[in-house]
């Protein structure tokens, strides 16, 4: 999967000469199929609070080899700096300058994860040392080197760093599960979730309708469900109906042809769903188009045939789930709907598509609203994938996008799909209306 | 191959044959099939979205998406009865070659049947008659054809040559061989679309039934338009959901016009016994004859008890089938007419007539196949000299014949219109039995080549 340049980047007459000249050169990002342990050893945590030493405990019933300082070893897998009790911005100092010394020492495929709270508009010195947290994770993320990312916790007052959304959220980042996740901050807002009895299958016996599971990104995304556990309900448009039924069959999942920008779509899904007895928990609105022309020249079709199938389509479907009497949803639903980082920068001739996935950033904060109890929203921004779709750019354009981030290298879909796996999760309840990107910390955006 | 009547309460119009001991298998009498579901690809037209494609793969699309419909993956069916009209030589074993290509188990047995544009309606037959004797608990039937790949053979003169020239020992006796080759002999053979015994045409023979029976141009539009309104109307009420698989980029069937009209289809030349004496005046155009297609369908059938094993509820009892075949070579009978006898013999034995069935699909070779049908069986003397009746057979209730459209508008893959057809009936029956609260019959009759036909009778009892 890698590209032509990474190849040789990584060849005998690349590598000597990407050293000397300060090309760019991608780092291999291992996976979870490479480092299945959650946690790359020796794990430093850093802070005083006691919620330091709940984080430090957590780590070790994970079965880590935790440490609290840098002096006892010489090589460091990951750092959890918790900063939960941070009054002033001075405060900051004291606790994240011991990494700076320690920033050499990281291994391959390092992980540095904060944990702080967020500003709440009460108390100046408190909320700038707060708001500070955000600026050192991202510029952590821009430095790390040889595939490592840093990636921030924001846990809301009153929420303990025992809660499942933080464990859950704190595991997914130091995992291999979150290659290319870089630079980006995860909020989690309350105590709910429940922790999976069995951390490679937190989905098991629960159940995922996968839209646009025919290819690419949404076949990943079924996958890798089906990997944790899940079993799954795959929809796809007609046309591709045969490349839906491969997927299906591979997974033993069950195969529903729909255009879900059809009036009757949402009618139809629960028809579907009840007469097989299917009860939802997890809701993977991934179904998109692309229709690229610069804004001067857009047409009504581009147009219109992008936002029905980016955004209208997902309202559609989640107005009609949620207003049937419940029997086609669980009590605890997971959504989670696809937004693009074009959504969140903007991006030349993608008009459309940016006003439909920033919309869809904008869908998920409400519809996690109003499900209150009875579920989460959440949406991921893939940055550039490397995918048939964007395979498509023009080779220069492509590879400009494909370096322009802090890994320096295109994601996988199972890396979009992974996240996806992530959130859906019964763990990730506290984390609610949050947009997660999957860019390897895009250079544009935030 | 039937199972003729016991006695008049056979043909009572309620469930009692259902509640009959006799029925459910005990006291070595047949058991029910039943017909659980259906996948087919789009249709396409020929030379179109399915140009290129081998039968092979058409066939194992079909049953990929049948297996996924039915979550069967891994499973070991008691077989998979399936055949291709225009099948090439090398393809001897397609349906076999097909199951070892799907998720299925290697394990599952295969065979392949022919019989012209009935072979799909023959495999669903063969695999009821297996189960219903207790051979087998669940089998698939299925049929796929591609005009676009048709089977091109060489000459009769270069087979034998070549033949000779592998048994030759010397160069002398090959050189011998090689000289008896004529350039004529190297020209390829396309494939024949006419009956061996008359030469003529399939559309030939029945431009000429047509005109003996006096159906008019109009009539055939109109039961074309009507065609393609109603599957148009189908796909849209989502009847085809879970009938079709999409294929290579196509969701409907390729030949499907929603935007026909009878001043688009008046437009139409002639195209059919234009040059044929017999015919006074040529009816039969492209608009009201079915196009040369590519396409596969397959058809779950299984015991009652095997579908209430794996939770799926049958859609429609497979109740019996006649077969007929005509003399059309010595001009006593119309080349498609065979099924005018099948439906009247199939319909005595069970004691119904043509009143008592809810839904009836007639396949639509050419308009007016259907439409000559209908008429011969309004006949008095048609019925009184065809059919030693007293009178005429009966006259069919329009608004009960290809309700959801039929080959006209989707197209006719030779062996996979008989699976199009069953799986369709079996949906419609069962929805409305469900709706009416009451068993619906269903009839299906099928015009072949070599002037033989074949007819099958459903019920649904919606449960």
């Amino acid at each position: 999967m890698t590209d032509a340049y990474t190849r040789f980047t990584r060849s005998a007459l690349g590598r000597p000469l990407v050293k000397r000249t300060g090309l760019p050169n991608p780092p291999r990002l291992p996976r979870h199929a490479d480092r299945p342990q959650p946690v790359l050893d020796p794990v430093v945590v850093l802070g005083g609070s006691p919620g330091a030493d709940e984080v430090a405990a957590l780590l070790l019933d994970w079965g880590a080899d935790v440490r609290r300082r840098f002096e006892e070893t010489s090589t460091v897998g990951s750092v959890v700096v918790v900063l939960d009790d941070l009054a002033k911005p001075a405060d900051l100092g004291t606790i994240v300058l011991p990494l700076a010394g320690a920033m050499r020492s990281l291994l391959p495929g390092s992980r540095v994860v904060t944990i702080s709270r967020p500003p709440t508009g009460e108390d100046l010195a408190r909320d700038a040392a707060r708001g500070g947290v955000e600026g050192f994770v991202r510029t952590l993320g821009h430095e790390m080197r040889k595939g490592g990312t840093a990636n921030g916790i924001q846990v809301a007052d009153g929420v303990p760093l025992t809660a499942p959304g933080v464990v859950s959220t704190l595991r997914f980042l130091l995992s291999a599960r979150s290659a290319f996740v870089d630079g980006q901050i995860v909020g989690v807002a309350s105590e709910d979730g429940t922790l999976p009895e069995d951390w490679e299958r937190p989905l098991a016996g629960r159940t995922a309708l996968v839209t646009g599971a025919a290819r690419g990104i949404g076949a990943a995304i079924s996958r890798t469900l089906a990997g944790l556990g899940a079993e799954l309900v795959l929809l796809d448009v007609p046309a591709s109906g045969s490349e839906l039924s491969a997927v299906a069959n591979d997974l033993r999942a069950t195969p529903l042809q729909l255009d879900v920008t059809s009036p009757q779509a949402g009618d139809r899904v629960i028809a579907f769903l009840r007469e097989r007895g299917i009860v939802l928990d997890v809701l993977v609105l991934n179904a998109g188009i692309t229709r690229d022309k610069m804004f001067a020249n857009m047409t009504p079709d581009r147009w219109d045939a992008v936002i029905a199938v980016n955004i209208s389509s997902q309202i559609a479907l989640a107005e009609a789930l949620l207003s049937t009497d419940q029997s086609a949803v669980g009590p605890d639903l997971r959504v989670v709907s696809l937004a693009s980082t074009s959504g969140i920068a903007g991006n030349r001739g993608q008009a459309n598509y940016a006003t439909s996935k920033a919309g869809v950033m904008a869908f998920v904060a409400a519809l996690s609203h109003r499900l209150g109890e009875r579920g989460t929203a959440n949406a991921v921004a893939p940055g550039f994938i490397e995918t048939d779709m964007t395979a498509k750019i023009p080779p220069l354009q492509r590879e400009v996008a494909r370096r322009a981030n802090s890994l320096q290298q295109g994601g996988l879909p199972l890396d979009v799909a992974e996240t996806i796996g992530f959130l859906a999760s019964p763990g990730a309840g506290g984390v609610r209306g949050q947009t997660v990107r999957v860019c390897g910390q895009n250079l544009v955006g935030r | 191959m039937t199972d003729a009547p016991a006695s008049p309460t056979d043909s009572a119009r309620s469930d009692a044959t259902r509640s009959d001991p006799a029925r459910s298998g005990s006291a070595g009498s047949p058991r029910d099939a039943v017909v659980l579901g259906g996948n087919r690809l789009p249709f396409a037209r020929s030379g179109g979205a399915y140009a290129g494609v081998s039968e092979q793969d058409m066939l194992t699309a079909a049953l990929d998406g049948l297996v996924a419909r039915f979550g069967l993956q891994g499973a070991q069916l008691g077989e998979v009865a399936g055949g291709a009209v225009l099948k090439l030589a090398g393809d001897l074993n397609l349906t076999r070659e097909c199951v070892l290509g799907t998720p299925l188990d290697a394990r599952t047995p295969a065979i392949d049947m022919s019989k012209a544009c009935a072979t799909g309606l023959e495999t669903v037959m063969h695999v009821s008659n297996r189960i219903r004797l207790g051979q087998i608990d669940v089998g698939v039937a299925c049929g796929v054809d591609s005009a676009s790949d048709a089977p091109i053979e060489v000459s009769v003169r270069l087979r034998r040559l070549l033949h000779r020239l592998s048994r030759a020992r010397t160069p002398m006796q090959r050189a011998k061989t090689l000289a008896a080759l004529r350039p004529g002999d190297l020209a390829p053979l396309p494939p024949r679309n006419a009956e061996p015994r008359t030469g003529m045409s399939m559309g030939e023979h029945q431009a000429i039934t047509t005109s003996q029976w006096g159906i008019t141009r109009e009539a055939q539009d109109e039961l074309a338009l009507a065609s393609h309104r109603s599957l148009a109307a189908a796909y849209q009420a989502g009847l085809l959901d879970d009938l079709v698989t999409g294929y290579r980029g196509l969701g409907r069937d390729e030949n499907l016009r929603p935007d026909s009209s009878m001043e688009k289809l008046a437009k139409l030349k002639p195209v059919f016994g234009t040059s044929n004496p017999a015919v006074a005046e040529p009816t039969m155009t492209a608009g009201n004859s079915t196009p040369l297609s590519d396409g596969a369908s397959s058809v779950l059938v299984s015991s009652r008890e095997w579908a209430a094993e794996h939770g799926h509820a049958p859609l429609a009892r497979i109740v019996d089938t006649r077969v007929a075949a005509v003399d059309y070579v010595h001009g006593d009978e119309g080349l498609l007419m065979a099924p005018a006898y099948a439906v009247p013999a199939l319909l005595d034995a069970h004691g119904l007539t043509l009143d008592d069935l809810d839904l009836i699909e007639i396949h639509e070779a050419f308009a007016s196949t259907v439409l000559t049908t209908l008429a011969a069986w309004e006949s008095e003397e048609f019925g009184r000299e065809r059919l030693g009746r007293d009178g005429a057979f009966g006259t069919v209730d329009r608004s009960r014949l290809n309700i959801a459209g039929s080959s006209l508008a989707a197209g006719h893959p030779f062996a996979a219109t008989g699976g199009r057809i069953i799986a369709t009936l079996a949906k419609l029956l069962h929805a409305r039995a469900r709706e009416k609260g009451a068993v619906q019959r269903g009839l299906v009759s099928v015009c072949a080549a070599g002037g033989q036909g074949t007819v099958v009778l459903l019920e649904s009892d919606g449960e």
